[in-house]
């Protein structure tokens, strides 16, 4: 089953610093980077042997300026991954560079990666057993089940209407130019070209608009979303503090200290983590405290990663197990916290009746000694980048892959104005406006034909 | 013919292929099947009434022009019938690009019926068969014949269901409802209920008509005529342009007295009153319906447009409407050039059984019961050209199916056709379904102009296209690889002439050397613009090419970028849509999917990964899960 067509991603690189890695397979791949890849001993990085490491620096080839210095690692099918030609780019600026970098290939011909497409690529091609196919599915529905989740996060907050309203509106524009062609033999007036081409201006300016402010804005926000949970007490705002380094959250012996979520961002082992410590969790008549655990449930259901601690010191308490119960499957770590508290048999007694659905074993800490941390990182680490973990190697492409369609967008509403503005046919602007309302759709995830029949037969008084 | 029902078994009443209704559908289903070499009957309620056109008397428009053209391109016969009989005839989108470009033809009514009684009867292996359907004989899940409300049974190997509106059919006018399958007609209510006994799923849609006046009443002179257009315009790809006569049709408007008459009779309107049920076409409003939802509009047109050269009858496009009679006769009076014109046939609306059409394969077929097909407005789709278009493919289908080989599919790349079968059969209809070009996203390739080089070997294959016919189309193809390579290389020079010619038809002079493939794409150069330019050799294999393949070469160079950008979309897709999926697939049982995909998709049982991935509710990391499933079943087995 020929792919064809050459896809790049973005993934999350445990360990060393900040580096980031950029991967692209297809048959394009050597091509589009020796496209943007100067090696520092002047060579071409087509020419390069598979299998090699090429130190260089990264070129935006439309004005030649250097966007970051890497390492790029060329692999020729069939020994690869996905018996593609496989090129990473491993880039040295953290996750800004990062991201220029994956555009740059973009525009040089790659094409987003759907998430999980790395591993269904390499299963299509037979490297990984058949027998796996099962796994494969699974981990291709977690990824873009984590995607998901990470899209709808970059939604919130008003976003998701704005971008439904750009659409609406190049829907109002193309269903103008759609009654001009399909119902041209009833008495409907001749499209007023400077006007269509006036509101695709103004549709583009807000477009460009939202992708400076909101989505770049947010993008700061971008790491694998992790929610601290559980009890009241339990000391969850003692663990932000600990992994944080750093005195963030208030903490005190009373049950109910945290009311709101408390967001950070941190790095645990090169991962970017964006960490939420709750309210914690219990039935209140407090009108506040019940607003707070109400968030307390929305960042669980947005999370990548739940941290569910327990206090050691009180054992798995009936409380604990309801709540545990009430997590979802697969992507919660379970933190017993207060082990300077507790004797080494409590430990032992938290781990048996621990539910089935966890990923690892629990991790015992102190956030008040520090023991155990290092223990609680690795397990994070694993969860995201290792093997039965939860195949975040994607979390940023799914909020990476809004910007690039919005961008998709923009330079479809251009072409568009171009083709009106050089009197070409109206069929022509309607394929680059449809192009660009597709790419809105695919964020928001709607389907253009219905909603433009509604806005032709709304509006427009036509049919004999 | 009351008792012979013991003959059942006579082999003459046993056919390959059964057509029911000798509509638009139904024609084109029997003729093709009988082609094919089957031996098949048609049977139809009058034969009076072969192919007769209920609405509109004209073939084509924008979006349905593109289908008959396709039809003819594979060998159906609406485009052929249409050229023998029509009194007008023009190119629609002149002043827009050549995708969007269709014939649209004014039909003498009566001569289109008799042109196509004609050829049904003429065709060898083709019985008509006069009669009412009451129920289909099936066992086991297959459908074995059907059986006639006169006692009659014939037996088939394959039926084909064109019945149009006249399931359970009720046509009601102002108050007054009575059930009729078109006015004065009977309505087919034995065959309604026994498809629901055999399990299909019917629903309720509802289509009206304008009324008909007499043309001599009427008063072209404070009208606006719309002639036709000559030069030898014809739909069919087969045969040299016979010369017809054309007349005008005539464009009035309504005015804020028509519309007064009509809002001060909406309370007897069946859309106030509550007398007709079922979702109409949203893109054929009746008047009420207009003056409902755009009380602004001061004026709707009203296109007059006779109805054949032997009737006076003329047909008022834009005045639809089923209110009572003598509103009808108030609203006509009212607009300007029908102040006298007297009403001949009143209008009205016909509410109706259609069948849920996401019971039907691609190819039309019913994926509970094999050798039952069906085709237009019975699958919830209205038209005369949706109709012919889906009656090919059914009787094609029908015809393979009784020879025991596979149907034939097209795709959504391929033909507007196979746009109309997959979004009737994956996305279902809420509304009478009527093609709109804006339905494609291939648009660019799926031209009016170019439906014999994608559609014509698959004729050919199938036997519905002569050889002849194909060595046409292959000459225009040959020619057209040849033209474009020889524009490719062609070059002109700046010159001082090239400056002044290319000044004079208003476009830049070069500053450098470019092909000829490269001016071609100026919107303001023509063909033979770009010609005049080049040099002798080049002017001499260039400028004698027949006008159909410069207009291809034209077009190519117009859509340069575009088009290529349109193969690249429908290569990325090739892996999907070409992916079958097993029939009988237990999707509950593969890991990965949501619970709403695994609902959807065992509900609707797709047939490729490409079909699976239009239905709503399954996602594309659905359509991921699924291909590694179907890859590992085709590994394992
Ligand atoms: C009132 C009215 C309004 C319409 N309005 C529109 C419109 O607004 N826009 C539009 O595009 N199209 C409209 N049309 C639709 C257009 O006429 C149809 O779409 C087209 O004719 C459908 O073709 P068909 O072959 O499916 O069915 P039809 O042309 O309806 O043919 C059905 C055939 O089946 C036969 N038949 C039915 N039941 C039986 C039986 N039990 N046994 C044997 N024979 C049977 C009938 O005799 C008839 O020959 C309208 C039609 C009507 C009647
Ligand atoms: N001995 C010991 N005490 C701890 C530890 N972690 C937290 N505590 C104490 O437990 C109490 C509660 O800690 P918090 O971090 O505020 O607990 P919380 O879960 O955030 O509580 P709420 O915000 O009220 O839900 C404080 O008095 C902490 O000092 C630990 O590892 N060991
Ligand atoms: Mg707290």
């Amino acid at each position: 089953m020929a792919v064809g067509d050459t896809i790049v991603a973005l993934s999350t690189a445990a360990g060393a610093g900040a580096i980031g890695i950029v991967r692209m397979s297809g048959p394009e791949a050597v091509a589009i980077a020796a496209g943007v890849f100067r090696p520092v001993d002047g060579s071409d990085l087509a020419g390069s042997e598979s299998h090699r490491v090429r130190y260089g620096h990264v070129l935006d080839p439309s004005n030649g300026r250097a966007v970051d210095e890497a390492l790029v690692l060329l692999m020729r099918a069939p020994a690869t991954y996905t018996r593609e030609d496989v090129v990473e780019v491993h880039c040295h600026g953290g996750s800004a560079a990062q991201r220029a970098v994956l555009r740059l290939l973009i525009a040089q011909g790659a094409r987003p990666a759907e998430p999980g497409e790395f591993t269904k690529r390499a299963f299509l091609a037979g490297r990984i057993d058949l027998a796996q196919a099962e796994s494969v599915a699974g981990l291709v529905r977690a990824r873009s089940a984590s995607a998901l989740r990470a899209a709808m996060r970059q939604l919130e907050g008003g976003l998701s209407d704005r971008i439904r309203d750009l659409r609406s509106r190049m829907i109002q524009v193309l269903a103008r130019l759609e009654v001009g062609i399909d119902f041209s033999d009833e008495d409907v007036d001749e499209v007023d070209r400077p006007q269509a081409s006036a509101q695709l201006q103004e549709i583009e300016r807000d477009l460009r608009g939202l992708l400076e402010t909101a989505l770049l804005g947010r993008a700061l926000e971008q790491g694998v979303r992790t929610a601290i949970v559980g009890r009241p007490n339990v000391g969850k705002s003692s663990l932000l503090n600990a992994l944080l380094m750093r005195e963030r959250a208030i903490v005190s012996e009373v049950p109910g200290t945290t009311r709101d979520t408390v967001e950070e961002l941190a790095e645990i082992a090169g991962i970017p983590l964006h960490l939420v410590d709750t309210a914690g969790l219990r039935s209140s008549h407090d009108h506040l405290e019940r607003l707070g655990i109400e968030r307390s449930r929305r960042a669980v259901e947005q999370a990548d990663l739940v941290l569910a601690v327990i206090d050691l010191s009180e054992g798995v308490t009936s409380a604990d197990e309801e709540l545990l119960a009430g997590l979802p499957g697969g992507r919660v770590i379970l933190v017993g916290n207060k082990c300077d508290l507790a004797p080494v048999s409590a430990r032992a007694r938290a781990g048996a009746r621990a539910p089935g659905d966890l990923l690892g074993s629990p991790c015992a800490v102190s956030a008040l000694t520090g023991e155990g941390l290092d223990l609680l990182r690795d397990a994070i680490q694993n969860a995201v980048v290792g093997d039965g973990g939860l195949h975040l190697e994607e979390p940023l492409l799914a909020t990476e892959r809004q910007r690039l369609l919005a961008e998709e967008a923009v330079r479809g509403l251009e072409s568009a104005r171009r083709v009106l503005d050089a009197g070409l046919a109206d069929e022509l602007v309607c394929e680059d406006v449809r192009s660009s309302i597709q790419a809105l759709g695919s964020i928001t995830g709607e389907d253009l034909m219905p909603d433009l029949l509604d806005e032709i037969f709304h509006r427009f008084c036509i049919g004999k | 013919m009351k008792g012979r029902r013991g003959d059942a078994a006579t082999a003459g009443l046993n056919f390959d292929v059964v057509v029911v209704g000798a509509g638009h559908a139904g024609c084109e289903a029997a003729l093709a099947a009988a082609r094919m070499g089957q031996r098949v009957a048609l049977v139809t309620l009058s034969v009076e009434k072969i192919a007769l056109m209920p609405c509109n008397p004209a073939v084509g428009g924008v979006g349905k022009g593109q289908l008959t053209r396709e039809v003819d391109a594979l060998g159906g016969e609406q485009g052929r019938n249409t050229d023998r009989s029509f009194i007008q005839i023009k190119m629609l989108n002149t002043s827009k690009g050549p995708a969007v470009r269709a014939l649209r033809a004014q039909a003498d009514k009566r001569l289109y019926e008799d042109w196509m009684r004609h050829t049904i009867f003429r065709t060898p292996g083709l019985e008509v068969v006069q009669g009412e359907v009451a129920s289909l004989d099936v066992s086991r899940e297959t459908v074995r014949g059907l059986r006639l409300v006169d006692g009659r049974r014939l037996g088939a190997r394959a039926v084909v269901l064109a019945t149009g509106t006249f399931l359970r059919a009720k046509v009601v006018i102002g108050d007054r409802s009575y059930p009729a399958g078109r006015v004065g007609e009977l309505p087919a209510d034995h065959l309604s209920t026994s498809l629901r006994a055999v399990g299909l799923e019917l629903g309720r849609f509802q289509s009206a008509t304008p009324p008909r006046i007499d043309g001599r009443t009427i008063d072209p002179a404070r009208m606006v005529p719309q002639p036709g257009e000559e030069g030898g315009l014809r739909f069919s790809h087969w045969q040299e342009p016979a010369a017809r006569t054309q007349v005008p049709c005539y464009l009035t408007y309504t005015t804020p007295d028509t519309h007064d008459v009509v809002a001060s009779h909406l309370h007897l309107s069946p859309l106030k009153s509550g007398s007709i049920g079922g979702r109409g076409p949203r893109y054929c409003p009746s008047i009420d319906r207009k003056i409902i939802n755009f009380p602004d509009r001061t004026r709707h047109p009203v296109f007059v447009e006779p109805e054949g050269a032997r009737t006076f009858e003329m047909y008022l496009q834009g005045l639809t409407t089923s209110l009572p009679v003598f509103v009808q006769e108030a609203i006509i009076r009212a607009t300007p050039g029908l102040e006298n014109a007297r009403l001949v046939r009143p209008g009205y609306a016909v509410e109706y059984d259609y069948i849920i059409p996401q019971q039907l394969k691609l190819s039309l077929e019913y994926k509970h019961m094999q050798g039952l097909f069906s085709a237009g407005q019975i699958n919830g789709t209205s038209g005369y050209e949706e109709a012919a278009a889906q009656g090919l493919m059914a009787g094609i289908n029908a015809a393979l199916s009784a020879r025991g080989e596979p149907p034939v599919v097209l795709t959504r790349d391929q033909a507007y056709i196979g746009v109309l079968i997959d979004d009737l059969v994956t996305k279902g209809v809420d509304e009478p379904y009527r093609m709109f070009t804006s339905r494609a996203e291939y648009r660019l390739i799926l031209r009016h102009d170019n439906a014999d080089e994608r559609l014509s070997a698959m004729g050919h294959a199938l036997g519905l296209i002569s050889d002849a016919q194909l060595e046409q189309v292959q000459r225009k193809q040959t020619l057209i690889e040849e033209g474009s390579l020889a524009l490719a290389s062609a070059q002109v020079r700046p010159s001082q002439a090239s400056d002044e010619a290319l000044e004079s038809l208003g476009t830049a002079p070069l500053t450098e050397t470019q092909s000829a493939a490269q001016l071609l794409r100026r919107p303001q150069l023509l063909f033979d613009d770009v010609v005049r330019l080049l040099d002798a050799t080049a002017r001499d294999r260039l400028g004698g090419l027949p006008s159909d393949v410069a207009e291809q070469l034209a077009i190519r160079a117009q859509y340069d970028g575009y088009i290529e950008r349109q193969m690249a979309e429908i290569r990325r897709h090739k892996a999907t849509e070409g992916t079958l999926i097993p029939r009988g697939l237990d999707f509950h049982s593969l890991e990965g999917l949501t619970v709403e995909a695994k609902d959807k998709l065992a509900r609707l049982q797709p047939e490729t990964l490409g079909q699976a991935s239009r239905i709503a509710g399954v996602s594309p990391a659905d359509v991921s899960v699924l291909m590694i499933h179907l890859h590992r079943r085709q590994a394992d087995s």
